[in-house]
C-alpha cells in the first residue's frame, strides 16, 4: 500500500484533541441552553468578540487558499500546484465549517440561520456574507467530493463532477473574491468607531490581499506538516513557488499598509504606545516586515524549516489582523460607552474545539482518503 | 407624512415621567439598580429601558447647572441598522418610526454594531435574545395617539409633528432666542439626519452627544461597496473564463506542435 493509510489515529495528540472536541461540546450545549450572556462575555458595548473575529473571520481568510489553489490549477492550468490542491481544498472546507459552526453557536437565534436565504436584503453587507457562506461551502464540498466519490468507487458520480470541475472551480472563486472583500466591507460602517489604524474606505481590498496572503501560507504551512507528520517528501518546488507567491502579495499588502497609514492616522500614529498601536505593530511587524525580510533573504527559502517559521507569521499575522479589527480597534469605542470585554473560558473553549475538530477532520481525511495521490505515487 | 420629535433639552427637568411612562406602555421589567455617583439611572439603556434621562452637573458663574438630556432612538431618516440587517428584521416605516420585526431576526447584532448613537439593545440574558429598542410607539401612532413619552411630559420638552413642522420650530426657536440656545440642531444633518432631533442651552459635546457622526447617511458608506459586488463578480467570471480559455488554448498547441 502506501505511506498515508498508515497515519496512526490513536496517538496522544489525537486524545488532546478529542478532548478539546468534548469539551466544546459540553460549551456548546451550555451556550444553547442557557444563552449568550451565560456563555459568553459579550455585551451590549461588546456585541462581537472572539467567535466573530477569530472563528468567522480568520477561519474564513484561512480557506482561502482553497479558491487561489483550484483557481491556479484548474483556470490557469498550471499543473505545478496540482499535487497541493485536495490539501487546499480540504482546508477551505475547514475553514468555513469553522466559519459556520460558530455562527452557528453566535447568532442570538441559531435555528434561523436558514432565513438569509428567503429574506433578501441586498443593501446588507450580513446578507451577502451570509449567501456568500451558504454558496461556497456548498462549492467546496462538490470541489472535494471526488476524494469521497474515489474512495467509494462510485466512478459515474466521480466522472459527472470532474466534468463539471472547470465550471465550479470558476464559480468558486468567483464566490471567494467577493466574500474575502465582504468580511472586510462588514467594517465600513463603523466609520467613527474603528480606530483608524484599520479603517479606510478600501478596507474590502486589504481584506482580500490578506486573505491570499494567508491563503498561500496556509497551505505551504499544511503541506509542510503533513510532509513531517505523515513522512513524505515536501515539493520543495512547490513550496518555493507560493513562497514567491508571498513575496508579491505581502509586498503589496504591505504597499497599501503604509499608503493608509500616511494618508490616515499618520506614522506617529504607531508609535504611541497605546494598546492599539502595538497592537498594530505586532500585526505589521511580525506578520507582514518580518515575513518579508526573511523571504527576501536568500537563504530562507532553501530550507523547509525557514519556510514553516515564515507560514507561522503570516498566518498569526493575518489571524491578528482579524482579531484588531473585531475586537481591538473597537475596543477604544466600547470603553468609552462604559463597556469592557474580554473573552470567557468557554469562548477560547469552543473557539479551542472548533479548531481541533479542524484538525481532527483533516487527519481522518488525510489517513481514509486520497489526500496526497502525488506522495502515494512516489512510494 | 412622517412624524418627527423636536426636544428642548432647555425645558427638560429631569422627572423621568417619560422614563416610567415608556416602560409601563412597553411592558418592560424593572431592573434592580444602585447608587454610582450621579443620577443618571440606569447608567445606560439596556434591553428592558428603551429611554432614560441623563443627568450632567456642570458650573456656570460659580453656581452648579444641571442638564438633563433625553436619550431614546432617533430614528434616523437613512438607518445603519436598517441597512445592514440581512433579513430586513429593521425597518423605516412611512409614519418615522424605525421598527423591529421578531419574526424576522437572527440575532446577528449587526444592528448593534453598525448603529452611530449606541442604542439597539440586546436580551443577553434570555436563551433566544432579541434585540430592543424605542419603537417611536409606531403601534400607538397607528391609532392616532401620540408617544407614551411624549404624552406624559409636563413641560412640553417635546415637540411632536410633522417632519418639515419640527425643522421649522426648531429654526424658530434659535432664531426667536438666539442668546438661550446653542446654534446648532443636533439630528437636522447628523447620520444624514434623524426624526428625533434636539436643541440645546449647552453645547452638545459637553452633554454625551457624539459630535463625530458622519454627516452622510451611513448606509453610503457600504454602498459604495455593495454597487460594486455584480461588476466584481462579472469581472471574475471573464477574467476567470478567459485565463482557461486561453491556457486551454496554449496546452492544446503545445500539443500538436
Amino acid at each position: 500500500m502506501n505511506d498515508t493509510k498508515e497515519i496512526k489515529m490513536m496517538t496522544p495528540f489525537t486524545m488532546v484533541l478529542l478532548l478539546a472536541m468534548a469539551l466544546g461540546f459540553v460549551v456548546a450545549i451550555y451556550r444553547l441552553v442557557n444563552g449568550l450572556g451565560a456563555a459568553t462575555n459579550l455585551n451590549d458595548d461588546f456585541p462581537w468578540g472572539l467567535w466573530i473575529g477569530f472563528d468567522l473571520l480568520g477561519g474564513v481568510a484561512m480557506a482561502a487558499g482553497g479558491f487561489i489553489i483550484a483557481g491556479t490549477v484548474y483556470l490557469l492550468n498550471w499543473k505545478k500546484y496540482k499535487p497541493i490542491v485536495r490539501p487546499a481544498v480540504l482546508t477551505a472546507f475547514l475553514g468555513y465549517l469553522m466559519a459556520v459552526i460558530s455562527l452557528f453557536f453566535d447568532l442570538g437565534q441559531p435555528h434561523r440561520i436558514w432565513h438569509p436565504a428567503f429574506m433578501w436584503q441586498y443593501h446588507s453587507v450580513m446578507w451577502i456574507v451570509a449567501m456568500h457562506v451558504m454558496f461556497y461551502t456548498t462549492t467546496l464540498a462538490v470541489e472535494f467530493s471526488p476524494m469521497v466519490f474515489e474512495r467509494l468507487k462510485m466512478h459515474g458520480l466521480l466522472k459527472f463532477i470532474n466534468g463539471i470541475m472547470m465550471g465550479v472551480v470558476l464559480f468558486g472563486v468567483m464566490l471567494s473574491v467577493l466574500h474575502q472583500s465582504s468580511l472586510g466591507a462588514l467594517y465600513l460602517i463603523v466609520a467613527e468607531k474603528l480606530s483608524p489604524l484599520w479603517y479606510n474606505s478600501l478596507i474590502p481590498y486589504f481584506f482580500l490581499v490578506s486573505a491570499v496572503a494567508m491563503g498561500l501560507n496556509m497551505v505551504s504551512l499544511e503541506s509542510i506538516i503533513s510532509s513531517k507528520a505523515f513522512k513524505h517528501k515536501p515539493h520543495m518546488d512547490i513550496l518555493q513557488g507560493l513562497a514567491r507567491g508571498s513575496i508579491i502579495t505581502l509586498g503589496l499588502y504591505l504597499i497599501m499598509k503604509v499608503i493608509y497609514l500616511l494618508q490616515g492616522p499618520g506614522f506617529a500614529a504607531i508609535f504611541n504606545g497605546s494598546m492599539e498601536a502595538n497592537l498594530y505593530l505586532l500585526e505589521v511587524g511580525g506578520g507582514v516586515v518580518v515575513p518579508l525580510v526573511l523571504l527576501l533573504g536568500t537563504n530562507v527559502k532553501q530550507g523547509v524549516n525557514g519556510l514553516l517559521t515564515v507560514n507561522i507569521l503570516v498566518v498569526a499575522g493575518v489571524l491578528l489582523n482579524r482579531m484588531n479589527i473585531a475586537v481591538f480597534g473597537l475596543y477604544g469605542y466600547g470603553k468609552s460607552m462604559g463597556g469592557s470585554y474580554f473573552p470567557s473560558v468557554m469562548e477560547f473553549l469552543l473557539t479551542l474545539a472548533i479548531v481541533a475538530l479542524g484538525i481532527f477532520l483533516f487527519k481522518v481525511a488525510a489517513k481514509y482518503l486520497a489526500l496526497f495521490p502525488e506522495a502515494e505515487m512516489q512510494t | 407624512m412622517s412624524k418627527a420629535v423636536l426636544i428642548d433639552l432647555t425645558r427638560c427637568i429631569g422627572c423621568r415621567g417619560c422614563q416610567i411612562a415608556c416602560k409601563e406602555w412597553n411592558e418592560r421589567k424593572a431592573r434592580r439598580t444602585s447608587f454610582h455617583g450621579d443620577y443618571t439611572n440606569p447608567t445606560a439603556l439596556n434591553s428592558d429601558c428603551y429611554t432614560h434621562i441623563r443627568f450632567h452637573e456642570q458650573e456656570k458663574n460659580g453656581v452648579p447647572v444641571w442638564s438633563f438630556v433625553k436619550n431614546q432612538c432617533l430614528h434616523c431618516k437613512e438607518p445603519a441598522c436598517v441597512s445592514v440587517c440581512p433579513v430586513t428584521a429593521l425597518k423605516k416605516t412611512e409614519a418615522g418610526p424605525v421598527v423591529y420585526r421578531y419574526d424576522r431576526c437572527i440575532g446577528c447584532r449587526y444592528c448593534m454594531v453598525a448603529c452611530p448613537f449606541h442604542i439597539p439593545k440586546y436580551e443577553w440574558e434570555s436563551a433566544l435574545p432579541w434585540v430592543q429598542k424605542c419603537s417611536f410607539c409606531s403601534e400607538r401612532i397607528k391609532d392616532g395617539m401620540i408617544p407614551a413619552c411624549i404624552k406624559v411630559c409636563p413641560t412640553g420638552t417635546m415637540f411632536y409633528e410633522e417632519y418639515d413642522k419640527v425643522v421649522a420650530e426648531a429654526k424658530n426657536r434659535l432664531n426667536r432666542s438666539p442668546a438661550k440656545y446653542v446654534k446648532h440642531i443636533y439630528g437636522l444633518e447628523e447620520a444624514g439626519g434623524t426624526s428625533w432631533m434636539y436643541i440645546s442651552g449647552v453645547p452638545f459635546e459637553d452633554l454625551g452627544f457624539k459630535m463625530n457622526i458622519p454627516v452622510a447617511p451611513l448606509p453610503d458608506l457600504t454602498w459604495e461597496y455593495v454597487s460594486h459586488v455584480l461588476p466584481l463578480f462579472g469581472i471574475t467570471f471573464v477574467a476567470g473564463l478567459g485565463a482557461w480559455v486561453i491556457t486551454r488554448r496554449h496546452a492544446n498547441m503545445n500539443k500538436e506542435g
